[in-house]
């Protein structure tokens, strides 16, 4: 910007573009798919050049619920658990087919989508998802940040 | 020794207590009464040539709707044993009724039974007397009945939170 020109912008998208940068994600891997979220997570995808390099080990401190694998009804408690624990503004992003729709399990064990239990933001499907389409859903994750949008 | 030996040798030390033997497929598998189950156990971990001091496995099976078993015992509990020094295998068996599932014990003997057990137990509802800790322990406290049997209904569903469906 020159001198003398001025920049004028809403605080929100300001708020949101930094928070769609700064994703600190909580990491739920229970299954399979945690191969997927640690290739994603390397540096030949790197998803750090999304600003979601740094998975934080309590709820606490953390933004994106990344719910990676089949939560059965035993584990069902712990999630919603970690879910209240996360601080607002909050994501979830259900990885993978066990997490969106409870996948090839139809069981006496197994929760049939996580969406039953916690409110879901970006779904991931496929059983494990390509790390292409986990960059797909954390891209959209971002879009839906950037404007502010959740679901309570 | 081979698999024709080690029956053999059980059929000479437990006499009427194996209820029969068979080698399909090459897997060596006597059928033992319940009464006899923890000398047969015993015997099998203690005896020199026999020597099995690894429990592999134990699991059950439940023959409800099995056909040519509709109305024989309902249950077999199984043991996978293993002999390291002398690297042979046999299967045990012993057969149990439904409304007397009861298996003693073989904690004492091989420590890795505690969990076998208690998944046994929470699968099949087969007891095992003498356990010391005689938990679930897939499922969680709150579930009722055993969903490895047959008779589970199929799409029955016990969720602790969220929509039953």
């Amino acid at each position: 910007m020159g001198v003398g020109s001025f920049f004028t912008s809403r605080l929100d998208e300001a708020i949101g573009w930094a928070r769609k940068y700064s994703i600190f994600q909580y990491p739920f891997v229970t299954a399979c798919c945690g191969m997927e979220y640690m290739a994603t997570a390397c540096s030949h995808y790197d998803v750090d050049r999304f600003g979601a390099g740094l998975p934080r080990f309590s709820p606490r401190q953390a933004d994106v619920l990344f719910v990676v694998g089949t939560i059965s009804h035993k584990m069902a408690p712990v999630l919603k658990r970690i879910y209240d624990q996360m601080t607002e503004p909050k994501w979830v992003v259900a990885f993978g087919v066990c997490t969106c729709t409870g996948g090839f399990y139809d069981n006496y064990a197994t929760v049939m989508g996580i969406d039953t239990i916690i409110p879901v933001d970006v779904y991931i499907p496929g059983c494990p998802p390509r790390p292409e389409s986990v960059l797909d859903g954390l891209m959209k994750l971002q879009d839906k940040i950037a404007v502010g949008a959740q679901r309570y | 020794m081979d698999g024709g030996a080690i029956l053999e040798r059980l059929r000479a030390r437990l006499g009427s207590a194996i209820v029969e033997t068979h080698d399909r497929h090459g897997d060596h598998t006597a059928v033992v009464a319940r009464e006899a189950l923890p000398a047969a156990l015993s015997l099998c971990r203690d005896d020199a040539e026999l020597g099995f001091d690894v429990l592999m496995d134990l699991t059950a099976v439940d023959y409800q709707k099995y056909p040519g078993r509709e109305d024989g015992p309902r249950f077999e509990v199984v043991y996978h044993l293993y002999s390291i020094a002398h690297n042979h295998r046999v299967r045990i068996k012993v057969r149990v009724d439904e409304d007397d599932a009861v298996v003693p014990t073989a904690v004492p003997l091989w420590p890795i039974a505690n969990w076998f057990e208690r998944e046994v137990w929470d699968m099949f509802g087969v007891r095992f007397e003498g356990h010391p800790d005689p938990r679930r322990l897939l499922m969680y406290e709150e579930f009722v009945g055993h969903p490895l049997r047959k008779d589970y209904p199929i799409n029955r569903r016990q969720p602790l939170i969220g929509p039953r469906i």
